[in-house]
């Protein structure tokens, strides 16, 4: 795809997503918004899963760990919720950066492990500290209202707010997966050694990978809390983390737009199986996660990718 | 160019952006049908309680055949949250703002119910008739579009405290209980009851979390600990593990046993009907485990109901009976309100409920609510295990009297 068809097509699905509230009622605007948070999360795990290589079973937890910054800071201290987001990154940025010094002995299925036990604890732990989470009773939010008095309800505001933080976080993503780091990222993923070779501290590019991806997690995390406007324990199970990991597949590893076509996945094929089956909803979704696997092995996006490029092709041949 | 054109269509979404609308009417009433909005976990870890939301379904479909109420045939639309707050909080938005649901009843769960009861109140929208033993749910004064259902854990935590002060001379209580809101619910509402007396008397507390594989070691510690009560807060799984292993170690309190495991078939049979004896619990609804209701009215119309239209379900399942009960008093709620079918005037009759007997709550067990008062099951009545079956004894205790 040239750079040009690549900036055509960015700047249509930037003008579709915000034309959107126009058209959609304010419950399926709060779907998308939740499709915002979660492709902010996908992205965050496809740079280390795709990109870095690194499988993580618990992502749910960085996610948690987010949701609860953002809930805590803003019941507890009532601290603006913009502030709580930067913060729920930053922690997660610190924490998956420290989880990622040990995790870096682990490579493949034992590292997915080691992260899966930190996706059936997180639970527990979040009981445990009941006087900051609440226990299983949760914390109960507002929804924050347009500011600057624009006439938005608030499920139309958090759609741009989120928006905004995505499309910030992707331009950032982008930026540093094409860069040197991103190369030296993705080195690391192929071998290992020859990177190391050339080079690159795969130690510290490997950790501070596993920080960024957190951090993007955990921002994803801070707004769901405000979206949902409740956090529990029982919303970070450990099928969280596998349905983030079915995200980045199903989307696409190692693309960025697959992170928005598996956040689409999540939050909308999980609701059509329901309608369908009403008795057997995940044997439906099993059926389409199958399905999907089966014709896009690459994923949605690497689908799209192979589509363009054989429209392309036949572009150039007809004006030849 | 282009970015002239994002930012054309960033101000026209920013300024088109529609203001709510308001409903003249209530949404989800029709002259033919009201639409009544459920969300339950059909899947997921709490997949148990699934079959509440079954029986509801298939005691609605009996009585539109048997012509709906007031002309009015129910439409029940119930979803799957997987027992997850962000999965209830979308689920339930569809109901109100998508199906346009009248209002939503019996949603399971404590922390689900949670996370949308702050909406369903902004809303003014009811969310009746709970299915959660938490004690927030009457709270007509914050929340006046919610309403609870069964007794509270608390609730019948006092009752047992009550027991334990009249009949045990030198109390010396053991508890073990599951380390959660259900657990701790049940505890407090012991020791409030208790009083200042509660130091003294519960002399070990155990706790054990759901992942666990047994409480055998709990049992031993509450047995050298020298307590002779033994509170015991656990469901069924882990109640038949502590009734057994009690039993075994030759530890003979008096076993206080919380209604949540009080089910003849499904914790007692397992346990040892022998090592059961003398077990005594409290229940407001009928065991249809325990051969006593065999020939009982209400029994036999809700076996005959359960053939016929949920031939699938469980009948020895206290869950089938507890959506049973429920889905029966909705439809008192809906049959006093009439042709007003207002989400307020379903309030106001969900809270005019005036000892209303189900056919299988115990003997003498009322559905009580008023304008303040939004616990609607607020009886139980204490029973002691013979060894086959549950015999109650003493009064009916009422919560709501102190």
């Amino acid at each position: 795809m040239t750079p040009r068809a690549r900036a055509v097509g960015v700047a249509a699905a930037l003008a579709v997503a915000l034309a959107l509230p126009l058209f959609v009622s304010n419950f399926r605007l709060f779907q998308f918004t939740q499709v915002a948070v979660y492709a902010i999360a996908l992205l965050g795990l496809n740079v280390l899963t795709g990109y870095n290589g690194q499988i993580s079973l618990g992502h749910g937890a960085f996610y948690a760990l987010g949701a609860y910054t953002t809930a805590i800071m803003i019941d507890k201290w009532d601290v603006p919720y913009p502030l709580t987001i930067v913060t729920a990154g930053v922690l997660c940025l610190v924490v998956g950066f420290l989880f990622g010094i040990p995790a870096l002995r682990l490579e493949g299925l034992y590292l997915a492990l080691a992260t899966f036990a930190l996706a059936l604890a997180i639970p527990q732990i979040l009981k445990y500290f009941e006087h900051w989470t609440g226990g299983s009773q949760g914390i109960v939010l507002s929804k924050p209202n347009a500011p600057w008095g624009l006439k938005l309800s608030p499920d139309q505001w958090l759609y741009f707010f989120t928006l905004a933080v995505l499309v910030a976080l992707f331009a950032l993503a982008r930026n540093l997966l094409m860069g040197r780091t991103g190369r030296a990222i993705v080195a690391i993923r192929d071998n290992a050694i020859a990177a190391q070779a050339m080079g690159v501290n795969t130690a510290l590019y490997k950790s501070l990978t596993f920080g960024v991806s957190a951090a993007y997690t955990g921002v994803a995390g801070g707004l769901s809390a405000i979206v949902i406007a409740f956090v529990a324990p029982d919303a970070f199970n450990v099928f969280l983390s596998i349905t983030f990991l079915t995200g980045i597949v199903i989307g696409g590893l190692a693309s960025i737009s697959g992170a928005i076509f598996g956040a689409l996945f999540i939050q909308f094929v999980p609701n059509w199986a329901q309608d369908i089956s009403k008795a057997a909803p995940w044997a439906i979704y099993g059926i389409f996660l199958i399905g999907f696997m089966y014709v896009m092995p690459f994923g949605i996006a690497g689908a799209v990718r192979l589509a363009l490029a054989r429209l392309g092709r036949r572009g150039t041949a007809a004006r030849a | 160019m282009l970015r002239r054109t994002v930012l054309s269509a960033l101000i026209a979404a920013l300024a088109l952006a529609p203001a709510p609308a308001m409903a003249a009417d209530t949404p989800g009433v029709t002259a033919t049908e009201i639409k009544i909005g459920h969300t339950n976990p059909y899947s997921g870890p709490a997949s148990a309680y699934g079959t509440i939301g079954k029986v509801i379904t298939a005691y609605f479909k009996k009585i539109n055949d048997e012509g709906g109420i007031n002309g009015r045939k129910i439409n029940f639309v119930s979803y799957d949250d997987s027992y997850s707050p962000p999965k209830t909080v979308e689920m339930v938005r569809k109901l109100v703002e998508q199906d346009q649901v009248a209002f939503v009843f019996n949603t399971l769960g404590t922390p689900t119910n949670s996370a949308i009861h702050k909406y369903m109140n902004q809303q003014k929208t009811p969310q009746l008739f709970v299915a959660t033993g938490a004690t927030k749910w009457g709270d007509p004064q914050n929340f006046p579009w919610t309403m609870g259902w069964q007794p509270t854990y608390q609730a019948e935590g006092h009752i047992f405290a009550q027991h334990v002060l009249k009949t045990v001379p030198n109390a010396k209580v053991g508890i073990l209980y599951q380390n959660d809101d259900y657990g701790k619910d049940y505890v407090k509402g012991l020791k409030d009851a208790l009083g200042d007396a509660a130091k003294k008397i519960i002399v070990i507390e155990q706790t054990y979390e759901v992942t666990d594989p047994t409480v055998d070691s709990q049992i031993v510690n509450l047995k050298n600990s020298g307590a002779n009560v033994f509170y015991n807060v656990t469901i069924p799984k882990f109640a038949v593990q502590a009734i057994k292993k009690t039993h075994d170690i030759g530890w003979k309190p008096v076993h206080l046993l919380n209604s949540v495991s009080s089910s003849v078939g499904v914790v007692l049979k397992p346990a040892g009907l022998e090592a059961s004896k003398d077990i005594v619990t409290a229940r407001y609804l009928k065991d249809v485990t325990d051969p006593q209701w065999k020939n009982d009215p209400g029994y036999k119309e809700w076996l005959a109901f359960m053939q016929k239209y949920y031939p699938d379900g469980s009948t020895v399942d206290d869950f089938n009976v507890y959506g049973y009960t429920a889905a029966q008093g909705l439809v008192q709620v809906l049959k006093q309100a009439g042709s007003d079918l207002s989400r307020a005037n379903v309030m106001k009759q969900a809270a005019s409920l005036k000892d209303l007997g189900l056919p299988m709550l115990l003997p003498g067990i009322k559905v009580n609510t008023g304008p303040t008062d939004f616990y609607p099951i607020e009886q139980e009545q204490l029973a002691k295990f013979d060894g086959e079956r549950w015999v109650n004894f003493g009064e009916i205790y009422d919560a709501s009297k102190k």
